[in-house]
């Protein structure tokens, strides 16, 4: 890369036209400044006023999003070709230094404000009031920690974290190694597994309420699956998201459903790419399929299923939605930690305690993502 | 001995290759049984929703759709009224398009302001290069949940220091630029280091040929880096747009759950809560849903588990 760059200067250098002579280039640059500066005004302009049509609560819905759409998409695009023709217009010395912030300026102008600053004020909101106008020190943390709710919450979420990844990879990696070996099919088989992948939460939870949908006796026939079979097996029906604590589990399935296809699909790719000279050779030796399986494949993606089960990991601990749209987490008791804080902050308008715990999630993930940061570049320092 | 060793060797091998093989036979049969039950299990959730979201109420509401294996041609019939209902009762007509009008240009937006910023990282030469990429990847660890409110305030009231405006009150909740940017914010870390891995090992040698033959960087970016990119991008395009498309929390939180805003997840999750036990019409907007993810899914598997694989796997 460095090389590349100090060939730059030189590329730059033969590129550069002859300086101007006569009055026709002085027009020719006058035009060029007028146009510099003219394009990308008229077209904030036109984005501005078609920003003023999308609020437009009475226009015509098809076009409402089409215009939204285009403006949106043709936006990003023009913001970045206006920003290089102003950029052509600076002195040639200057543009060549000026032009890289102009690639990287709107990337690190949103990261600032959409990432960067919310820490910050996260952080110092969690200090103050429900209101978030006076401190009060540390009490909002006491809260979380002491609050049955909260403790609840942080307990199922360690029950989250610890089996969404086990049961995800576990299936995720016996899947891929079975489906490896068909001589057919493996593809449908593999996208069956990762339809769910596709799906949203929403979705997803609709899919499994009806799975475990129960009505009491005298409220009509029950038309979940589970307690299909309960009735076919002769026992009563159960309403399945009301047994604590085994209802957390429940929800947990759902997850596992969702994520094993992200897990088996990532490890399909690891597997296949143990050289087969290798597992040949082993079986030549006489190993079982059994013994391949533990000493060689799972030995030689051991740094895959580490990457794929941090990843499970801090899904598990951000998971929201399935709790949400499966309803009532505080009678329950399947409350956690994320799905606590968006109650917090928006059903029981607290904004003090809503952050506290949002710093508390985010401390919880900053280990985990730190050991796969580090991980990344050892890996790219190999590479 | 050492000509006569490689003889011996050849005999053995032949039925050891042979007794491989046959295990291999008995081995399949199980491979293929055990590869059917996690399948069959896998499917049965929406095999189950896909099934009651075509049969008529009364039906739906006195046996269970898998009555319908063993009585196919039920005396009701099959039915698509489901579908009208669900699009028309339950708003997920007007829902379906706020979710394209959210979705694609919170993909596109992010893909391109990534593209750029990675192109600049990989190939152009400027102060504070690298930090400013460790800085960028170490934004990955930032959960979104945490960043949800202090952007709704700037949103609602902007932000200041003193009399300084630092951010002006854009009133921006409610507002499709106010989601896409928030879904650009949150897509972009992980975008750019995907692109920064990819656009950087392109070989530099087009990049120099380029140069010489007097083309600049927004050039060469545009007409050389993005088409030879297009897999890494279609990748984090499928991913960003399934994510964006399939997502509750920040569309609610930006846009709201008003009837004319929601997207369909809000429209989804509304629906669960107040006609929980309509399941004819809850089975069908289910599948309304999970429509357009599913074609793009199939259409584009490829390029998804590619990006996948090289997001997760690295070589």
């Amino acid at each position: 890369v460095r090389t590349s760059n100090d060939d730059v200067g030189g590329a730059v250098g033969v590129v550069q036209e002859p300086p101007p002579t006569g009055p026709q280039t002085v027009v020719v640059s006058i035009l060029r400044v007028v146009g510099a500066i003219a394009i990308p005004i008229v077209g904030f302009v036109i984005l501005w006023l078609s920003y003023d049509f999308l609020r437009d609560a009475d226009a015509n819905r098809f076009l409402r999003v089409g215009v939204a759409i285009v403006v949106g998409v043709g936006g990003v695009f023009f913001l970045y070709w206006g920003m290089n023709r102003v950029i052509d217009f600076l002195p040639a010395r200057y543009r060549e230094s000026v032009r890289p912030y102009i690639f990287v300026g709107p990337a690190l102008v949103i990261l600032a404000v959409f990432l960067i600053y919310p820490v910050i004020n996260t952080i110092l909101v969690s200090l103050k009031d429900s209101l978030g106008q006076e401190y009060i020190g540390l009490d909002n943390y006491r809260f979380v920690f002491t609050n049955e709710g909260m403790l609840r919450s942080i307990r199922n979420t360690f029950g989250w974290i610890v089996i969404v990844p086990l049961l995800g990879v576990s299936i995720g990696l016996a899947f891929a190694t079975l489906a490896d070996r068909l001589r057919r099919g493996e593809a449908v088989a593999k996208s069956m597994i990762f339809l769910p992948m596709a799906i949203s939460f929403a979705g997803a939870s609709i899919t499994w309420r009806l799975i475990f949908s129960f009505r009491p006796q005298g409220f009509g026939t029950n038309i979940g699956l589970l307690n299909g079979i309960m009735l076919g097996l002769g026992q009563d029906p159960v309403s399945w998201l009301d047994v604590k604590p085994w209802n957390n589990l429940f929800l947990i399935v759902i997850m596992v459903w969702m994520q094993t296809g992200f897990a088996m699909v990532v490890l399909s790719a690891a597997i296949k790419a143990i050289p087969d000279e290798i597992l040949e050779a082993a079986r030549i030796d006489g190993a079982s399929e059994l013994q391949v399986f533990r000493r060689i494949i799972v030995p030689s993606i051991l740094p895959t299923i580490a990457v794929v089960t941090t990843y499970m990991v801090i899904n598990a601990m951000k998971v929201f939605d399935i709790v949400f749209v499966m309803g009532s987490p505080e009678t329950r008791g399947t409350e956690v930690i994320a799905e606590r804080m968006i109650d917090w902050f928006f059903i029981s308008n607290h904004d003090g305690r809503g952050a506290a715990i949002a710093v508390i999630l985010f401390l919880a993930v900053i280990p985990v993502m730190v050991v796969n940061i580090r991980r990344f570049r050892e890996e790219e320092a190999i590479r | 001995m050492s000509v006569a060793e490689p003889l011996p060797a050849e005999p053995t091998a032949v039925p050891t290759r042979r007794r491989a093989a046959g295990e291999d036979r008995q081995g399949s049969r199980f491979v293929r049984i055990a590869v059917l039950v996690i399948v069959i299990l896998w499917i049965i959730p929406t095999l189950g929703v896909l099934i009651t979201s075509f049969r008529p109420k009364a039906l739906v509401d006195s046996t269970g759709w898998w009555t319908v294996f063993t009585d196919p041609f039920q005396a009701a019939g099959w039915t698509l009224e489901n579908y009208g209902l669900a699009l028309d009762q339950g708003g997920l007509g007007n829902a379906f398009l706020n979710s394209l009008a959210v979705a694609i240009p919170a993909t596109v937006i992010p893909i391109a302001i990534a593209a750029f910023a990675a192109y600049a990282f990989s190939w152009m030469d400027f102060r504070g290069r690298y930090v400013m990429f460790v800085a960028v990847v170490g934004l990955l660890v930032v959960p979104l949940q945490m960043a949800l409110i202090p952007i709704l305030r700037l949103y609602n009231s902007g932000a200041s220091i003193g009399r300084l405006i630092v951010f002006p009150d854009l009133d921006l909740v409610g507002e499709f630029l106010g989601v896409w940017l928030a879904h650009t914010a949150f897509g972009l870390p992980l975008a750019i280091y995907l692109l920064r891995n990819y656009i950087g090992s392109l070989p530099s040698s087009i990049i120099e040929s380029a140069k010489i033959d007097g083309a600049d960087h927004f050039t060469i970016f545009w007409r050389l880096i993005i088409p030879l990119s297009v897999p890494a991008l279609a990748a984090f395009a499928i991913f960003q747009f399934l994510w964006v498309w399939n997502d509750l929390l920040v569309a609610y939180v930006f846009l709201g759950g008003t009837q004319q805003n929601r997207v369909l997840t809000i429209a989804l999750a509304n629906l669960v809560g107040s006609r929980g036990v309509d399941w004819h019409l809850l089975t069908a907007a289910a599948f309304i849903s999970m429509g357009l993810p599913l074609i793009v899914f199939f259409a584009l598997q490829k390029y998804f588990v590619r990006g996948l694989t090289a997001g997760a796997v690295k070589g």
